[in-house]
């Protein structure tokens, strides 16, 4: 199958990276057509026309979340979520580092939608050449009058500011990312209120993804209704699919949504190396609920992955072929939540843990088959109890991984006893012995 | 891999902390007093910086992040001082900084050194070994007494495509293999450029389409005692295995040396 690319168009451009090459593309037509020939209320119909669905997981309708910002004079605020931290999610930096001045155009859209006169590109620190690139684009975005005041001779004022975060996954959540750039601790917040009423500076904030923003200069160029074709049902548009894991040949797809899966696992991405078969994916990054072979032809769109109990998340989809083992897998997982739970709330503080532990214990050949059953009750414990969902995003997949593989973990489990037992009356080595005689002795 | 012994992960650590560094803070700065700006010695670069930063959002404290960022260049880490530092330019309180510093993993609250080398161990890279490449880059790092290198494994760099991939200084360098360790870390001590060429932001960087698949064993090696994998066996009917298990060891007579009852105990006088 072939990719369709809109997003990653230019992509192979040398110097693309610079305004004049992406001036040369036909780059910042968009923005000067949005500003100049159409009112705020008309882009803000445009992006809501197109069906374009949020990028960065949730996969909520951009122009709907644009017009609940309030209409007023006062301070409104656009923010881009750059802190793909995403386990398995790599298309934002792609991109950020090949196409910044798509982000930057996509962000004067959205900004204009939103009525935004200040914006700000959250990027994560560890993304350091690509918030050196965006930095650059920014500043010649500045030089040529597409950013400031009265951009382009328009009424349009927007300023836009990119700021590095410092490494914390909890900041890829919006309210947490509001957190982290008014200097804070990156905590999520209560909702309501919603950003759109009382976010930064708790003033109106849209937050958008960078994929998500950077559909909307297309949308501006083609139309609405073009970009409307594209895809399947409530699905429209293409989506970036970042594959990794075990498959020949890992990287970033443009797909139109509603391709198969198999498609794009074995199509794009050349399937698991030579001789394994696929046990298991994550069709949305790690927090999706992995998915098995036999949803391999579902269409690729929200909806079907929702249905098959996954979701399609940042559509990072990561490979486990059949060499892998998964409690070892879902140990690791569980790890990377418990070590990124910002400890706000009970469920996930101590659930990411005690899942830890339990896997641990598993893995070590202490646990009992009444631990699976704990284990499952406690994902369930976590799931929908806390203010955001990083709690969730370890329970869902570590349950999904005892749905579908509950045998492996009872066998794995019953392997690691028999070796425990068999290691665990070894004789103890010259430096305990000789302990036990002091002690012996004294 | 599997013959070589396990290493102390703390050996690593260890060498580059300064000593005295974790002594008991100044009791006489309080930490919920905003320090004088006239009292803090402040370098003139850091004190630009900041107040650039500052001026770039609506709220001065949005310019905590990278603020603390700027001071740990400058200190190469989160010290008492830096803090001190950025309390006095941002006009905050030190209790403030050292409670956004402790919450992010790129900021350092320990001297633990002046470079970084994380090496993704996430899910994406944890199935392509990325486990194994990191041991064997901590054991060079030992074995050629790598010095203020911050070597740790980090959650997912967001670069899924070149696992197993390490940042070297926020240089993304793979796919890596376990034979990479010895340049990777040779490399970074003597101030060469880390893998030339297999570095993302390097030109004509392309991730080999055949990958390179590390021939180690995974953690779990899928081999059921009784022959066969697990896959294929028969978990109610599986044949007892002949012999005694490869590790197990005769039982110890309780009078042998090297137990804990000595004959002596054992038959009194």
């Amino acid at each position: 199958m072939n990719e369709t690319r809109l997003l990653l168009r230019n992509v192979d451009e040398p110097g693309l990276n610079t305004i004049e090459v992406y001036e040369r593309l036909g780059g910042y037509q968009s923005a000067r057509k949005a500003l100049l020939e159409m009112t705020p209320e008309a882009v803000l119909q445009q992006l809501e026309d197109s069906g374009l669905r949020g990028r960065g997981g949730a996969g909520f309708s951009m122009g709907k979340k644009a017009s609940f910002i309030p209409k007023g004079t006062m301070d409104k605020y656009l923010c881009c979520n750059a802190d793909e931290s995403e386990p398995g999610a790599f298309k934002d930096r792609l991109l950020m580092q090949k196409n910044p001045h798509l982000l930057v155009e996509g962000c004067i859209i959205g900004a204009l939608a939103a009525g935004a006169n200040k914006g700000f590109i959250f990027i994560r620190g560890e993304y350091e050449t690509q918030a050196d690139l965006l930095d650059a684009a920014v500043a010649e975005a500045y030089e040529r009058g597409y950013l400031g005041e009265r951009i382009l001779g328009s009424d349009t004022t927007f300023d836009l500011v990119v700021h590095r975060g410092k490494g914390a996954y909890i900041c890829g959540e919006e309210t947490g990312l509001l957190d982290a750039l008014e200097g804070k601790r990156g905590n999520p917040r209560l909702k309501p209120p919603f950003p759109a009423n009382q976010g930064l500076y708790q003033g109106p904030t849209l937050i958008n993804n960078v994929e998500t923003l950077c559909n909307a200069p297309i949308i501006i160029e083609k139309g609405a209704d073009w970009y409307r074709k594209l895809g399947e049902g409530n699905s429209t548009g293409t989506k970036l699919v970042s594959v990794s894991g075990n498959v020949q040949r890992p990287g970033n797809y443009e797909i139109e949504l509603g391709v198969p899966v198999r498609d794009i696992i074995y199509g794009l991405a050349g399937g698991p190396p030579e001789g394994r078969e696929l046990k298991c994916f994550f069709p949305g990054g790690s927090s999706a609920p992995v998915l098995t072979q036999e949803h391999l032809d579902l269409p690729f769109t929200y909806e079907a992955m929702a249905e098959a109990g996954s979701m399609l998340g940042t559509a990072s989809v990561i490979v486990v072929d059949d060499s892998q083992p998964l409690v070892p897998l879902a140990l690791r997982l569980a790890e990377f939540y418990r070590h990124e739970s910002c400890g706000k709330c009970v469920p996930c503080r101590e659930g990411t843990n005690w899942t830890v532990k339990m896997l641990e214990r598993i893995d070590e050949g202490e646990g009992t088959p009444m631990d699976l059953d704990i284990l499952e009750q406690v994902q369930g414990n976590i799931i929908g109890n806390c203010l955001c969902v990083l709690g969730d995003s370890m329970a869902m997949p570590v349950a999904s991984m005892l749905k579908h593989f509950r045998p492996e973990f009872e066998r794995h489990m019953e392997a690691a006893r028999e070796r425990r037992d068999l290691t665990a009356f070894e004789p103890m080595g010259a430096g305990e012995l000789g302990a036990v005689a002091e002690a012996g002795a004294a | 891999m599997t013959d070589e012994t396990p290493i102390d992960p703390g050996a690593v650590r260890a060498a580059p902390l300064p000593p005295g560094w974790d002594e008991a803070v100044r009791l006489e700065d309080d930490p919920s007093t905003i320090p004088d700006p006239a009292q803090v010695d402040v370098p003139a670069s850091l004190r630009t910086e900041i107040e650039r930063l500052m001026s770039l959002y609506p709220d001065r404290h949005s310019a905590t992040l990278p603020a603390l960022g700027a001071a740990q260049q400058v200190h190469g880490w989160c010290s008492p001082e830096a803090i001190q530092q950025v309390a006095a330019v941002m006009q905050v309180t030190p209790a403030y900084l050292s409670s956004v510093a402790t919450f992010y993993d790129m900021l350092r609250t320990e001297p633990k050194g002046s470079r970084y080398v994380y090496v993704c161990t996430s899910v994406a890279c944890h199935v392509r070994n990325a486990k194994h490449v990191y041991d064997a880059i901590e054991r060079e790092a030992v074995d050629q007494q790598l010095q203020d290198v911050e070597l740790r494994e980090f959650e997912c760099l967001g670069a899924c495509d070149m696992a197993p991939m390490a940042s070297v200084d926020g240089r993304f360098v793979g796919p890596l293999t376990t034979a990479d360790a010895p340049e990777l870390v040779s490399a970074i001590k003597d101030g060469r450029e880390v893998l030339p060429g297999r570095g993302l932001p390097d030109p004509g960087f392309s991730i080999p389409a055949a990958p390179r698949q590390e021939p180690g064993p995974p953690d779990e090696p899928d081999v059921h005692p009784a022959g066969g994998t697990w896959k294929e066996a028969d978990l109610l009917n599986v044949p007892p295995a002949e012999g005694p298990p490869p590790h197990a060891r005769e039982p110890l007579h309780p009078l042998d040396p090297g137990t804990s009852v000595t004959p002596e105990e054992e038959e009194p006088e």
